[in-house]
């Protein structure tokens, strides 16, 4: 029994981390990258490393098939080479596709060691760079959840709803690439994914299953970059809706940037075409990154997490859990100039 | 032309289809089976089968260009097939080929050429904000239309480096390293791929 269970773990590094940026997650929540390092190295006095000569692992492109699979390995091998020229061993991207790109090659190289060869040899043609294969490659969610019970105490906040006093209730949504390509890659496998809920469940809340758990969010790649696709993206993201809604969330936890844009956007797009809202008063339903979480549940302040660029507002929510914080300074610049606020939506109400 | 050679030259090509079963567990759990009139299990039996005539006529058509790369399919295929990495496969032949330019769906392709693989070339990064227009993005509503013009001003309260030098989100890449990404697509043949597929288009 214990061996079966094996297969649901998983190794994660203890510290010195080489961090991956992600290109989805800084162009929509670059303060949850921030917010990731400051925990990291204020709360748990761990060694990440911020590399300035990092770039795209080219994973959105791979898998709208515009990069070819020889290229998009010897990008990952240049991003090895990095790691492996500051002397880390531990891999940390933070994208879920990149996370998935990552564990791709890392197996694919297992499988056929000529294949790893052939990326060295490329690389060296290119760059006239070598790389090592990292020990370890964790996403920062699995190191959040790692950590979850050390950050627990540093917690101003739990997840409790301080009218009612009960737990808040928590859709958990893992991106599809975290582990469904490689399952052993994921913290309790695909079948039983628990990163998100061990996080929720650590912090106070209760996690909702209910019937679309686990389907796709709706990205799709090409299907949401090409305009006239988008039907397919938006229909994917409305069967969720349409599936949690009975169960009354109070707000969705993501670990990849791209299905936490599009459960936060998809929510206005679906209100303003059909004046639907998946919450009861029309507000809809807050989507964080795990970051986020974290850092609103540590008393970081909620306009630099970036709460104010998530088109579903969250101060309702912040109201529940009873975090404090100034309506003034929400769309105020970095030097607290107020800028011009917004326009509303004409439906969802913010 | 001998397409399923072709098909096997692609390294991916012979983990993604290994034997099908025809169960179907992969058009079952697949959201583009949803949405779309799509069938990955008949895709993976099409190709088991190796009938050239029937191979090209996926490659001219819309289907191949169905999936949403979830992968979803590969938890659930009890034989270890990867439907969702044969379509890539598919779809990187018919590029290579100049199928693709038979079909809706993948004359496609020269947008996200001109987008996602330009952005790659031009900043180092798939997607930045600046290249994220509220206009071709209606769906991102108007905060993000207040983002991006803001941005700036926003940035640096948000722990971010836009455009700046050095580390942190939203940087811009040095040309040096920039050089380095470009000379890998030029070693690799991603340089040669694009060309051949914007020509076709």
């Amino acid at each position: 029994m214990k061996r079966f269970w094996n297969g649901y773990q998983k190794a994660i590094a203890d510290d010195h981390y080489f961090y991956e940026r992600s290109c989805i997650r800084q162009t929509f929540f670059p303060g949850s990258e921030a917010a990731f390092l400051k925990i990291l190295r204020e709360e748990l006095g761990k060694d990440i490393c911020d590399n300035p000569h990092q770039h795209t692992c080219t994973g959105i492109g791979y898998h709208s098939d515009v990069v070819p699979f020889e290229t998009t390995m010897t990008v990952v091998a240049r991003l090895f080479s990095l790691m492996t020229e500051c002397g880390y061993r531990n891999y940390v991207p933070s994208c879920v596709t990149s996370f998935g790109v990552f564990t791709e090659m890392l197996a694919k190289w297992e499988e056929e060691p000529e294949l790893k060869e052939k990326a060295r040899q490329y690389l060296w043609d290119a760059c006239r760079r070598e790389f090592e294969v990292p020990d370890n490659i964790a996403h920062p969610s699995d190191i959040i959840f790692k950590f979850r019970f050390d950050l627990k105490p540093k917690m101003k906040y739990q997840l409790v709803n301080r009218f009612t006093g009960k737990p808040l209730r928590v859709v958990e949504h893992i991106g599809c690439h975290y582990a469904k390509i490689f399952t052993h890659a994921g913290i309790g496998n695909a079948e039983f994914p628990y990163v998100l809920a061990g996080m929720i469940e650590a912090w106070g809340g209760e996690v909702i299953d209910y019937p679309e758990r686990r389907h796709c969010c709706g990205f799709g790649f090409r299907q949401y970059l090409v305009q006239e696709n988008r039907g397919y993206s938006i229909a994917n993201t409305q069967k969720k809706f349409e599936s949690m809604e009975s169960y009354e969330p109070d707000f969705i936890l993501t670990n990849c940037p791209g299905c936490n844009m599009f459960l936060d956007k998809w929510q206005y797009t679906i209100a303003e075409m059909e004046h639907k809202t998946y919450d009861k008063e029309g507000y809809g339903i807050p989507v964080l990154t795990y970051e986020e979480l974290t850092g609103l549940l540590l008393g970081y302040d909620p306009w630099s997490l970036g709460l104010q660029i998530h088109q579903v507002q969250c101060e309702r929510l912040m109201d529940k859990i009873g975090i404090p914080y100034n309506p003034a300074e929400k769309y105020c610049d970095f030097t607290g100039r107020r800028l011009p606020s917004p326009e509303k939506p004409e439906f969802l109400k913010v | 032309m001998n397409l399923i050679e072709h098909l096997k030259e692609d390294v991916r090509f012979e983990e993604s289809l290994k034997a099908c079963m025809n169960c179907g567990v992969c058009t079952a759990i697949c959201p583009a089976a949803e949405f779309y009139d799509y069938d990955p299990r008949r895709i993976c039996d099409l190709v088991q089968r190796g009938d050239e005539e029937e191979i090209e006529q996926v490659l001219r058509s819309d289907t191949i260009w169905y999936c949403g790369q979830c992968m979803s399919c590969k938890t659930r295929c009890p034989r270890g097939n990867v439907p969702g990495e044969l379509i890539s496969v598919l779809r990187k032949v018919s590029q290579e080929l100049g199928l693709f330019r038979h079909s809706e769906k993948g004359r496609q392709q020269v947008l996200l050429m001109n987008s996602v693989h330009r952005n790659i070339m031009e900043i180092g990064y798939c997607v930045y904000p600046d290249r994220v227009d509220p206009d071709y993005h209606p769906e991102q509503g108007p905060i993000w239309r207040w983002y991006h013009e803001h941005i700036a001003d926003i940035a640096p309260k948000l722990g971010a480096n836009y455009h700046g030098a050095g580390p942190g989100a939203l940087r811009d890449i040095s040309e040096e390293d920039l050089q380095e990404v470009r000379k890998i697509f030029e070693v690799t043949g991603g340089t040669e791929f694009s060309e051949k597929v914007k020509k076709n288009s």
